[in-house]
């Protein structure tokens, strides 16, 4: 059962960065335009921006 | 129109760069998020441009020594739509704030409830042969998880419960904090002695499973606000005001009183005035369903709403309530308003009945168990093992669930609910009562004759018609299939327009004008416009026809045993035909806002649950008295704000839906009560002999849940009858 100390806080410290990461995500307003984020997808033509930095 | 256009009410200023929103119309596809932010961004001066494609609108920022926010607007129009400022509401802004709040919670009740489930099956699995200090550490660890996160988590529900214990109220999340403490400081004690039981993970499910239904319920309601803030941008009105002998243009919510405003044949008044100088013809249907036009000369009081018909008035905008008839509708409002009794929700009888019962079977365990000779130990364990399995999960999902669907269901029928009870005040209605004016007609007049004229003349009257701002000309105009005005149209005031149309001149006004002998006008409300063409002529009839669908939708009300009533405005004779013609026996004319609300009271002492729909300024109080009220999104503003729901849309078929669907979703809120009743009719004597183990109660109350959760969906799952989304829906942010 010593496995436990380790794989317990390891099970945790994964949950945990999941949350955060949903957190994270939530705050810098990935949820404001669900139906945007499906579609903006499809554009192809920000691919030059990008090289340069775009947004 | 090279006039000036005023946005400064709808612009933030921030550091040199200036913020509008707008609403966008016409926005469908991936293709317009490119379009539009794409040709914003290219000109110099944008700074950023972002369409929001789930509720349709677009924020724009712009250095404003290069740009002025008329520009962003002439731009966008170059691009190919329409957009209209749009002041964001505080109301939205916090709801925004709130939906945050409460995903996190529901994030961190997930995490906790998953992580604490993980741990308790391991226990349960284990249990015979886990040595003790294993599950101690286990139920340690999950103590250590589940005790912040439920004070993270459970935050709007203790809130919610503190706010009602100190109103001296109760309502269903006094029971659901109850529950959830006690079964976590139970299981405190429980894992400080060492024992085998546990109810962490009862408590964090149960908070993740409520804050679900709450999310989902907060989530539908902003979605419906969002559309209905967009439908009032798309609505709002411009006034033009005298501004040092220019006429600018200002958006009607920026008037004040003593500004003198322009009014040109076919302006709505966008606010209440008297008139200055000239003569003209007030349409007064949106305030008091009059369809007969009155004189309007200097010295006459306006209202907002009216439409100016014939000549160009200036008028000067007086303070709200002092015309005699708004000040009447206000009165009539607050009176109407304060005199109503607040509706209590069926959750909240529901919470009434429960929570006493719940409680008084818990002590009532205690003392059975005492009584029975048992260690106060385990009479306390077996008591809260009661609390726990009664905490009201099911109970407390019954009506949100159905709450959702149902509000959904109703939105793509075109209704958009005002108030959170609408539903369950619009199931139990027994009466119906119409306006005339605006509700069972048309708000719009239109051509009466369009089927008996030559298809090729109509199509050639309403395309001329484009290029007038007449109200009789715009009735025409409807009937166009393709917008394309015609090229060179001249208008001559007071007469009509003409332009050349295939070589030939083509005329569209008085019958005079076209070569037609003027017929003698009767006061009936029938108006008539001429059009003439290469040597041949026509006279179109334009008044106020009724909705398309409306005798079918009256019938099918009838057919569910709904008494229906016409209380109009307008006067007899014009309300009877339509009255015969919808086959409605009991109808009334002529009646001010007093005698409204008068006959709604008369029924309403009868006992009579009535429903209202209306659109008139005239009709306000009667919505406001009414048991529940429905209007037109074309309604007057003050109308609209004390519906509790907007229709959308030509048909009148969305109000028979909303009754429909509002009885559906009645019937199976009722469902689900006596689910979650049945559900404690079980769990409750298993509890209460001792037997409910962590185990049994998590499968217990996850069942009960879904089960309730599923019997919801079925609100939407009926024949998708006439749930057609109008036209105005998909511009203005449907899925």
């Amino acid at each position: 059962m010593n496995v436990l100390v380790y794989l317990v806080p390891m099970a945790l410290a994964l949950g945990l960065t999941g949350l955060a990461a949903f957190l994270w995500s939530l705050r810098a307003g990935q949820y404001e335009d669900m139906d945007g984020a499906a579609l903006r997808i499809l554009d192809n033509d920000d691919m030059g921006d990008n090289t340069q930095g775009g947004r | 129109m090279a006039e000036t256009l005023d946005l400064s009410l709808f612009v933030r200023h921030h550091e040199g760069t200036a913020h509008m929103d707008l609403a966008v119309e016409g926005v469908g596809c991936a293709a317009c998020i490119r379009k539009i932010e794409g040709g914003l961004k290219r000109i110099p001066g944008v700074v950023e441009a972002r369409l929001n494609f789930t509720n349709r609108r677009l924020a724009v920022d712009w250095r404003e020594d290069e740009l002025a926010a008329a520009d962003v607007i002439a731009a966008l129009e170059d691009i190919g739509y329409q957009a209209h400022p749009f002041e964001p509401e505080r109301a939205e802004a916090e709801e925004a704030q709130h939906m945050r709040w409460l995903v996190k919670c529901l994030a961190v009740a997930g995490f906790a409830a998953m992580n604490v489930m993980l741990l308790s099956v391991s226990v349960w699995s284990g249990n015979l042969d886990m040595s003790q200090e294993t599950r101690d550490f286990f139920h340690w660890l999950s103590a250590m998880i589940a005790l912040p996160a439920a004070a993270y988590a459970g935050r709007p529900f203790f809130q919610s419960a503190w706010r009602a214990i100190k109103a001296r109220a109760l309502n269903m999340d006094v029971p659901i904090s109850l529950g959830v403490i006690a079964a976590l400081g139970m299981s405190l004690v429980e894992t400080a002695g060492h024992a085998h039981h546990a109810y962490f993970d009862s408590a964090m499910m149960l908070l993740f499973f409520l804050l679900c239904g709450r999310t989902l319920d907060h989530a539908m309601r902003r979605k419906t606000r969002a559309v209905a803030g967009n439908l009032a941008a798309l609505k709002a009105d411009f006034a033009h005001r005298f501004e040092a002998g220019e006429v600018v243009r200002v958006p009607a919510a920026a008037l004040r009183s003593g500004d003198r405003l322009l009014l040109r044949p076919g302006d709505r008044v966008p606010a209440d005035g008297v008139v200055l100088s000239g003569t003209s013809e007030i349409d007064d249907s949106l305030v008091t369903g009059e369809t007969a036009r009155r004189a309007a000369v200097a010295g006459a009081a306006i209202h907002a709403g009216s439409v100016n018909f014939s000549g160009t008035l200036t008028m000067r905008v007086t303070a709200a309530g002092t015309g005699t008839l708004i000040d009447e509708v206000e009165r009539l409002l607050e009176k109407a308003v304060t005199a109503k009794s607040r509706y209590v929700r069926l959750a909240d009888r529901a919470a009434r009945l429960y929570a006493p019962m719940v409680h008084a079977t818990a002590a009532l365990t205690l003392v059975g168990w005492l009584a029975a000779g048992a260690s106060a130990h385990d009479a306390i364990v077996t008591a809260i093992a009661v609390l726990i399995i009664t905490c009201p999960c099911a109970l407390a999902l019954a009506i949100p669930a159905v709450q959702v669907v149902a509000s959904g269901a109703l939105f793509r029928a075109g209704v958009i609910l005002n108030a959170g009870d609408a539903i369950e005040r619009l199931a139990e209605i027994d009466t119906v009562i119409f306006d005339k004016t605006g509700t069972l007609t048309l708000p719009e007049p239109r051509v009466d004759n369009a089927a008996k004229l030559p298809p090729d003349l109509l199509e050639r009257a309403a395309r001329l018609a484009l290029s007038s701002r007449h109200p009789l000309a715009a009735a025409v105009a409807r009937e166009a299939r393709a917008r394309i005005p015609c090229e060179g149209a001249i208008e001559e005031a007071g007469q009509g327009v003409r332009a050349m149309i295939d070589g030939a001149e083509a005329r569209l006004g008085k019958p005079a004008f076209c070569g037609i002998p003027d017929e003698a006008q009767d006061a009936s409300g029938v108006s008539t416009i001429a059009f003439s063409h290469a040597g041949r002529a026509v006279t179109l009839t334009v008044q106020q026809k009724t909705r398309p669908d409306a005798a079918g939708t009256v019938a099918a009300l009838r057919a569910r045993g709904l008494d229906l009533l016409i209380l109009s405005g307008d006067r007899p004779a014009a309300v009877a035909p339509i009255a015969a013609h919808l086959g409605i026996a009991d109808w009334r004319g002529g009646l001010n806002p007093a005698e409204k609300i008068a006959a709604i009271e008369a029924l309403k002492a009868k006992g009579r649950r009535i429903l209202m729909v209306g659109d008139g300024l005239n009709d306000a109080p009667a919505l406001a008295a009414a048991h529940v009220s429905l209007s037109p999104i074309s309604a007057a503003d003050i109308t609209q704000a004390h519906a509790d729901a907007v229709f959308l849309g030509e048909r009148l078929a969305p109000v028979l839906d909303a009754v429909t669907i509002a009885a559906d979703a009645r019937r199976l809120m009722q469902q689900n009560l006596w689910l979650a009743a049945i559900y404690n009719a079980v769990a409750v004597p298993v509890a209460i002999l001792g037997y409910a183990t962590p185990l049994i109660a998590a499968a217990a109350m996850s069942g009960s849940s879904i089960l309730v959760t599923l019997n919801a969906l079925r609100v939407g799952v009926r024949k998708g009858s006439s749930a057609e989304p109008a036209g105005a829906l998909a511009t203005a942010g449907a899925p």
